[in-house]
């Protein structure tokens, strides 16, 4: 097929399709890779630099989740300058971040064998904001990833109320000139959320629940449903407490052909009818 | 002696276009002109001019890409946003001679069919902004623009100002800067060449290597090769400050050894060290102060010329003192993208903090080497790439006990 050609992935070859970037392949012959910032909706922000590969011909590495394939490429993952590269970023981001609500993070910084305790230093006192009744922001827990500006921009909501401000260790996502969720553009519809990888965007209802210390996933059910207030159809996934029987989240399934795990602020926060009284 | 090529007019700067033609300005758009865009690529690659700004990429390939390019709309861009620590060479080049710049800008353009030209000019100098601007209504007026633009009109040149930020001297962030976006690097590739400005094929130059231009047209490639090296051919300008008793900006042909540029410059005898190449270059020591300037001789000694930048230090210098300036320079100037550059600046100015101070724990130079490869390997940009190239050689310069301090 004239759109397939092979590529040298740590000296074995492996087939890679037009337009495809070095990260769908290494994923397709299943060469595990850590990643933070790319996510399958929006466009590579290639800022992490957690999925970096060396390229034959490259003076500095390069990120797989953006770098297309090319024919005859001699990609290498298994080199000590890849693994000192990725076992670095995570050590920085540990000496920088609260990690607590950010499993998938911490599992990655061990599997490349992250030292937590390597670099000594100022750690992200960015503050915690709770300015609106849907959802909160720990800017602690930010890795500055883009998924969020992302998402409230071009690539699913083109809202625009979200932008990196700030600039090196002092950056950070702002609402527009520093003004709370309520006063900027933002429509809440928590697209943003749905993306954040390490929870420093969270739902009230989440967030309250943890501060409880009444959050347990083993206990929520997830039940698939199709949103009532429009005629788009969008799929929901209502995570609902099994003792209770209360809606503690509402998502949407990333592969669903409708969604693509986006919503609205009706369908993601509007669902308190459902445990309305009856009479 | 070396007698100025590029800052011939510097006694007597012509800043009106009047007394830079009676001078013998616009030659090189007139041969230009003459001989058609290819023939003006192929002069000034024959020429071996490559870029002045710190990359040293060949220029006539540059514009060669651009020239061929199968998109109609392309632009020229000068970056004149010099902000390397310790540089400014570009500065002295636009306000003793903006004419020779604007011939070079107008012969790029004609030979890359550009149909707009930027002018990216640090925010911080004002004056040369304004004094672009002015020149460049000056050749407007006199019709020197006419036809150079796309279907025969006029060429626009838009001269922008910079907004204070390091990183936008970075081409594709300064493309980002122009466009109206927050000026934070691309991934190379695509290279400028291909997917530039606006996603259009775009030559960019620094001031210094487009002031090269219209004596590479009225004098003949032969020329610009019969100065230098053979493998640097021309003349380079040098930004020279610091325990000096005459800095300012020297022109010399490449080539000449360190030692002569520092005596030019009324450097003390026994200097303990010098910062070639900016921030991002190299600490450089009295036993290779015999290196020849040239990009190979720069090489050859694990150094880089970079933008052309020195800056001499005494024996009371403390220069781990010096590379925590550094460090605080780099970890405010990093825009903040990506992982490697946002917080490994910061983590490397605090460990250089402690080390100026004397109080570092002993164990901050193999974490700092360590911390370096990373950046180095994994940043987005040149500016995380070298933000540790000087602190390297000064912990190599250490080991050998080079230090005075």
């Amino acid at each position: 097929m004239a759109d397939t050609f092979q590529v040298l992935i740590d000296g074995h070859e492996a087939i890679a399709h037009e337009g495809e970037t070095i990260l769908d392949v290494l994923r397709r012959a299943q060469v595990e890779t850590p990643t933070l910032c790319t996510h399958e909706h929006l466009t590579p922000a290639k800022a992490c630099r957690a999925c970096v590969v060396e390229l034959k011909g490259s003076r500095a590495l390069v990120a797989s989740c953006e770098r297309k394939a090319e024919p005859g490429m001699e990609v290498r993952t298994d080199s000590e300058r890849v693994q000192n590269a990725r076992r670095g970023v995570f050590e920085l981001l540990l000496s920088q971040n609260d990690v607590s609500t950010a499993p998938a993070l911490a599992a990655q910084a061990e599997s490349v064998g992250a030292d937590p305790g390597r670099y000594r230093g100022q750690r992200y006192e960015k503050g915690f904001f709770d300015d609106n009744q849907l959802y909160v922001r720990d800017y602690d827990k930010c890795i500055l990833c883009y998924r969020c500006v992302e998402a409230c921009g071009p690539d699913v909501q083109n809202t625009f109320a979200l932008t990196v401000s700030g600039r090196g260790f002092d950056a950070g996502i702002a609402a527009g000139f520093g003004e709370s969720l309520p006063d900027s553009a933002c429509v809440f519809c928590g697209n943003c959320v749905a993306v954040c990888p390490t929870g420093a965007l969270m739902d009230r209802r989440e967030h309250s629940l943890r501060a409880e210390g009444r959050w347990d996933e083993e206990r929520y059910d997830v039940v698939q449903t199709t949103c009532s207030y429009c005629g788009v159809g969008c799929q929901l996934e209502l995570h609902v407490d099994r003792a209770s029987n209360e809606i503690v989240k509402v998502t949407s399934p990333m592969d669903h052909s409708v969604t693509h795990g986006f919503l609205c602020v009706k369908g993601r926060y509007g669902y308190s009818f459902v445990e309305a009284g009856g009479d | 002696m070396h007698s100025p090529v590029l800052l011939r007019r510097q006694d007597a700067p012509a800043r009106d276009l009047e007394a830079y033609i009676a001078s013998g300005g616009l030659a090189g758009l007139k041969k230009a002109r003459e001989i058609g865009p290819e023939e003006t690529v192929r002069m000034v690659t024959d020429s071996g001019l490559v870029g002045r700004g710190g990359a040293g990429f060949p220029t006539g390939r540059k514009w060669e890409s651009v020239r061929t390019a199968k998109d109609p709309e392309r632009y020229f861009v000068l970056n004149a946003d010099e902000s390397e620590p310790g540089t400014f060479k570009d500065r002295q080049m636009i306000d003793v001679d903006p004419f020779l710049v604007l011939e070079g800008v107008l012969i790029a353009c004609f030979a890359t069919h550009a149909t707009r030209a930027y002018i990216y000019v640090r925010g911080e100098y004002r004056r040369e902004a304004d004094l672009l601007q002015r020149c460049a209504a000056e050749l407007g007026a006199a019709g020197y623009l006419d036809g150079l633009g796309p279907e025969g009109h006029a060429l626009a040149i838009e001269v922008r100002h910079g907004g204070g930020a390091y990183i936008c001297g970075e081409e594709t962030a300064l493309f980002r800067s122009i466009e109206g976006y927050r000026g934070e690097p691309m991934s190379k590739p695509p290279f400028p060449t291909v997917a530039g400005l606006f996603r259009k094929p775009t030559a960019i130059n620094n001031v210094e290597t487009i002031a090269n231009v219209p004596d590479i047209m009225s004098r003949g490639a032969a020329w610009l090769r019969s100065l230098g090296t053979e493998r640097s051919p021309g003349v380079k300008l040098y930004s020279v400050s610091g325990h000096v008793g005459r800095p300012g900006v020297y022109e010399l042909p490449f080539g000449v050894p360190l030692r002569e540029l520092l005596d030019l410059a009324g450097a003390q005898q026994d200097l303990q060290a010098i910062l070639l190449g900016g921030a991002a270059g190299t600490f450089v020591f009295p036993q290779d102060f015999d290196m020849p300037l040239s990009y190979e001789g720069a090489q050859q000694r694990h150094a880089t010329l970079g933008s052309g930048a020195l800056i001499a230090f005494d024996h009371e210098t403390n220069l781990w003192r010096v590379a925590e300036r550094l460090g605080s320079f780099f970890a405010h100037e990093s825009c903040g993208q990506c992982v490697p550059c946002r917080v490994g600046t910061r983590r490397q100015h605090e460990m250089l903090e402690a080390l100026a101070e004397g109080d570092g724990r002993g164990s901050e130079r193999d974490l700092l080497v360590r911390l370096s490869q990373v950046m180095t390997d994994a940043s987005i940009c040149g500016l995380g790439q070298t933000a540790s190239t000087a602190v390297r050689s000064l912990i190599d310069a250490e080991t050998k006990g080079l230090l005075a301090v």
